[in-house]
């Protein structure tokens, strides 16, 4: 494989960059793989990529129905924190910060991590008080995390809205420093790369139809590109979960619903955080374009839909123009929406099931992206190892059956509100 | 915006409901024998599928009723409303 470097990309501008090698190959599926990864979005491509690295399990296939890095990975709002109250959450995710700030190198492919900070804003004293526990809880494993008041928060984010006689004033906030942002696409790119030049087969344009079960094991799976064997096969099909379980006949603790984002006109470099709003559901930063990258809540019911509603949209700016009044002048540049897993406690699952050899990874909620590198690593993990990590033992299927759940935001089933 | 005939106003904007979820799940009876997975069916598991969905709203800035409302996941056509004490057949 080529190494990207600054030589390279000399040597390749003095032949009109017209001899640069593929990426990635386009290969015929063969016949029986060691492993199957259903879903070539981010979270597949980086577990085929620790499969490899970790576990040196190359015989691997990323069966994808569209094109890679064409779901969710490819329409989020691209923010990374670890900023989590209970251990399971935190630890995972933090373990996940160190791979985001290894990523670019491990990869030789600029994800262009930028750890810029993010600030949850508080708007009332009662909220003052869980943010400090929260952040007290992140310190205590290991977290970066710093509570600021009304003045400290002006002074990094002066362009919100300070003013004395608003509906929600600005009474301080939690930032976790080492949280940013990252260019989303270059991570399923640079982990597809990498997988790719391992031996792992990236097999677009192919829709699974069945899976093959038989004795409670898992066979194979029925492809629009033929019949595909394999004695473990690895789910990580975010929005399509429900559709493929009911193939299995597994019903589960998810709900498919439609999240909506934004960007606006590319402005000058205004906002150098990511900010959340503490009375709603509205988070932004501006991006190296210069766009504001603004996204919120949920559609509110069942969606498979891809494309937003107006409501909702209208509803989400309204709360970031509470927040920060200039964005009323900007003009909407796009707006899109995905469908996402929406788990019964808003965490995801990285489990086994009860199918030997059927292995799942689902449910992320709004916190996918952030999770791509421990997510992929730990579903290796889980898979090669025919068992879960301690950092996922926590994202288990059967919580739900015995009670251990992770409510971080103490929301209950109703995955629709946030 | 989705447009739903409410069973007891007639044809309103989404604005004025609010999402109540599947309509299909049905509580076990109070006092019956039931196991765990029949209690995790209830309270968690949900097909979700994509097509058509039984669902359950509540007219909140209208009547205020809670109504069934039949809807495409994926087109947000509504083929069919109920009252909430009325049958899906």
């Amino acid at each position: 494989m080529q190494k990207y470097s600054v030589f390279s990309l000399v040597k390749n501008a003095l032949s009109n960059h017209e001899n640069w090698d593929l990426a990635w190959k386009d290969p015929t599926p063969k016949k029986e793989y060691d492993v199957v990864i259903i879903g070539g979005g981010g979270h597949g491509l980086a577990t085929a990529y620790y499969l490899a690295k970790e576990h040196n399990i190359t015989n691997v296939a990323i069966i994808e129905k569209g094109w890679i890095g064409g779901g969710n990975v490819g329409r989020n709002t691209t923010i990374i924190r670890s900023n989590y109250m209970h251990d399971d959450n935190a630890l995972f995710s933090e373990f996940g910060m160190d791979l985001w700030r290894r990523m670019s190198q491990d990869l030789n492919y600029n994800v262009m991590f930028s750890p810029r900070g993010i600030i949850n804003l508080a708007h009332s004293d009662a909220q003052m008080n869980t943010y400090a526990r929260r952040g007290n809880s992140m310190r205590l494993n290991g977290i970066d995390a710093v509570l600021l008041n009304r003045e400290e928060v002006r002074e990094i984010i002066p362009m919100a809205d300070f003013s004395e006689n608003v509906r929600f004033p600005i009474f301080g906030g939690l930032m976790q420093p080492s949280a940013g942002t990252a260019r989303h696409d270059a991570v399923a790119w640079g982990y597809a790369r990498q997988a790719d030049d391992m031996g792992v087969d990236i097999i677009q344009n192919c829709e699974v139809i069945g899976f093959d079960v038989s004795a409670g094991k898992i066979n194979g799976v029925r492809t629009s590109r033929g019949d595909i064997k394999a004695k473990k096969i690895g789910l990580c099909v975010a929005g399509s979960t429900n559709i493929l379980a009911e193939k299995l006949n597994m019903t589960l603790p998810i709900e498919t619903h439609l999240l909506q984002a934004c960007v606006s006109e590319p402005v000058k470099p205004i906002l150098d955080k990511v900010v959340t709003f503490g009375a709603g559901h509205f988070y932004i930063s501006q991006s190296d374009k210069g766009e504001m990258v603004m996204g919120g809540d949920l559609d509110g019911y069942n969606s498979y839909a891809q494309r937003g509603n107006l409501p909702t949209l209208q509803h989400v700016l309204t709360e970031g123009i509470a927040m920060m009044p200039f964005l009323s002048k900007l003009k909407m540049l796009r707006t899109w929406g995905g469908i996402m897993d929406m788990s019964m406690d808003g965490s995801p699952i990285i489990d086994k099931t009860h199918i030997e050899g059927l292995y799942l990874n689902c449910g992320w909620c709004y916190g996918g992206f952030k999770a791509t590198p421990a997510s992929g690593w730990t579903f290796a993990h889980t898979i090669a190892q025919d068992r879960v990590h301690e950092l996922n033992a926590g994202y288990s299927l059967n919580r739900f059956n015995t009670g251990h759940l992770l409510d971080e935001k103490g929301l209950g089933t109703k995955t629709w509100i946030s | 915006m989705l447009h739903i005939k409410c069973p007891h106003c007639g044809m309103r904007s989404q604005n004025e409901f609010s999402y109540g979820g599947d309509a299909t799940v049905k509580r076990p009876e109070l006092g019956k024998e039931i196991s765990d997975q029949d209690w995790d069916n209830f309270v968690y598991n949900r097909k979700s599928l994509r097509g058509k969905h039984w669902e359950l709203w509540q007219h909140l800035s209208g009547c205020r009723q809670w109504i069934k409302v039949q809807r495409d996941t994926s087109t947000h056509e509504i083929f069919k409303t109920l009252k909430a004490n009325e049958d899906i057949s």
